[in-house]
C-alpha cells in the first residue's frame, strides 16, 4: 500500500519526495502530535508530580508526607503538600518543633499499652519520647529539617486557608515560604498530579 | 579496590530515608555527565532506594558493595 502510494505521489518527474518535503512533513506531524499531547494533557516531557494531603498534627503523621514529599523532590518530581485541618500545625512555629504521639488508641505502640494506662499523665510525653528517640538513632531527619529540605528543593508548600480561618490561626504563626489557597486550587494541582495521597 | 572508578564519594552512613537521596541529588547535579558518584550508607532502605531513583531521574545505577553493614552504592550520571 504504502509502495503504491509513494509511486503516486512520485508523479510525473518519478522521483519519490524530495528529502526537504519528506523533512517538513515530518517536522509538521510531530508538530502536530505534541500540540495534541499538550492539548490532552500528556506533555512526555512534563515532569512526574506528587500532590499530598496533610490533615493530622501528630508526630507520627507528619512525617509521612514530608517524607513523600522531599523525596520526590529527589527523584525530579514536582511535589506539594497541603496542610488542612490539624495537618496545620506541622507549619505552625510553636508547634512544629513539639508535635506528639499519642499512645491512646494506639495498638502499635512498642510495648502494648492498655488505653487506660495509654490516658495517664505523662504517657503521651512518654510515647513521644520514644518515637523522637527511634527517628534521631535510625538517622531520619526531624520534622523542622524536612520542612527545610522540602523548601530547598522546590516543594510547594500550601496551607489551607479555610482550615486556619475556623481554627483562628494566624500567617505569623507560621513559618516562611507557604502559600495560602482553597481547595479548588489544590484541585486544579492534583488533577494534573501522577500521585495523590492523603495522610 | 572496587571495579568502579568514582570520581566523587559521598558520605551517607548513619543517614535514614530520604536523606541519602536528598544528598545523592545534589551531589549528583555538581557532577558531570558520564561521572561515577560512590554513596557510600548504612541503610539497607538504599539497596532499594536508590536504583528507583537512578530509574526515575535518568541516571544509571551501576551496583553495589558489602562491607559489613556499610554498602557502597555506584551511580552514573547521565
Amino acid at each position: 500500500m504504502s509502495t503504491n502510494n509513494a509511486h503516486q505521489l512520485a508523479g510525473a518527474g518519478g522521483h519519490i519526495l524530495s528529502t526537504e518535503i519528506q523533512e517538513f512533513i515530518n517536522e509538521q506531524v510531530r508538530l502536530q502530535v505534541a500540540a495534541e499531547f499538550k492539548r490532552l494533557g500528556l506533555d512526555p516531557a512534563r515532569p512526574k508530580r506528587a500532590a499530598l494531603i496533610a490533615s493530622k498534627g501528630t508526630l507520627d503523621m507528619a512525617y509521612p508526607p514530608l517524607i513523600l514529599a522531599t523525596a520526590a523532590a529527589a527523584m525530579d518530581m514536582e511535589a506539594a503538600v497541603f496542610f488542612t485541618f490539624y495537618g496545620l500545625d506541622i507549619v505552625r512555629k510553636k508547634k512544629l518543633s513539639h508535635l506528639k504521639v499519642p499512645p491512646l488508641a494506639n495498638p502499635a505502640m512498642p510495648v502494648p499499652m492498655p488505653n487506660i494506662i495509654g490516658m495517664l499523665p505523662g504517657m503521651t510525653r512518654m510515647a513521644t519520647w520514644m518515637m523522637k528517640d527511634w527517628m534521631k538513632k535510625g538517622g531520619v531527619p526531624t520534622i523542622p529539617d524536612l520542612l527545610d529540605f522540602a523548601k530547598e528543593n522546590g516543594v510547594r508548600l500550601i496551607v489551607c486557608q479555610m482550615s486556619m480561618d475556623v481554627l483562628g490561626i494566624k500567617k505569623e504563626e507560621l513559618i516562611d515560604g507557604l502559600e495560602f489557597a482553597g481547595a479548588a486550587a489544590f484541585l486544579d494541582y492534583a488533577a494534573d498530579s501522577d500521585i495523590n495521597l492523603f495522610v | 579496590m572496587s571495579k568502579y572508578h568514582p570520581q566523587r564519594i559521598l558520605d551517607c552512613r548513619g543517614d535514614a530515608c530520604p536523606l541519602p537521596l536528598l544528598k545523592t541529588k545534589k551531589a549528583m547535579a555538581e557532577m558531570a555527565s558520564g561521572e561515577i558518584l560512590e554513596v557510600v550508607g548504612t541503610d539497607p532502605g538504599s539497596k532499594n532506594d536508590l536504583p528507583s531513583w537512578a530509574n526515575r531521574t535518568g541516571n544509571l545505577y551501576l551496583g553495589e558493595e558489602e562491607e559489613g553493614d556499610v554498602f557502597h552504592f555506584f551511580l552514573q550520571k547521565k
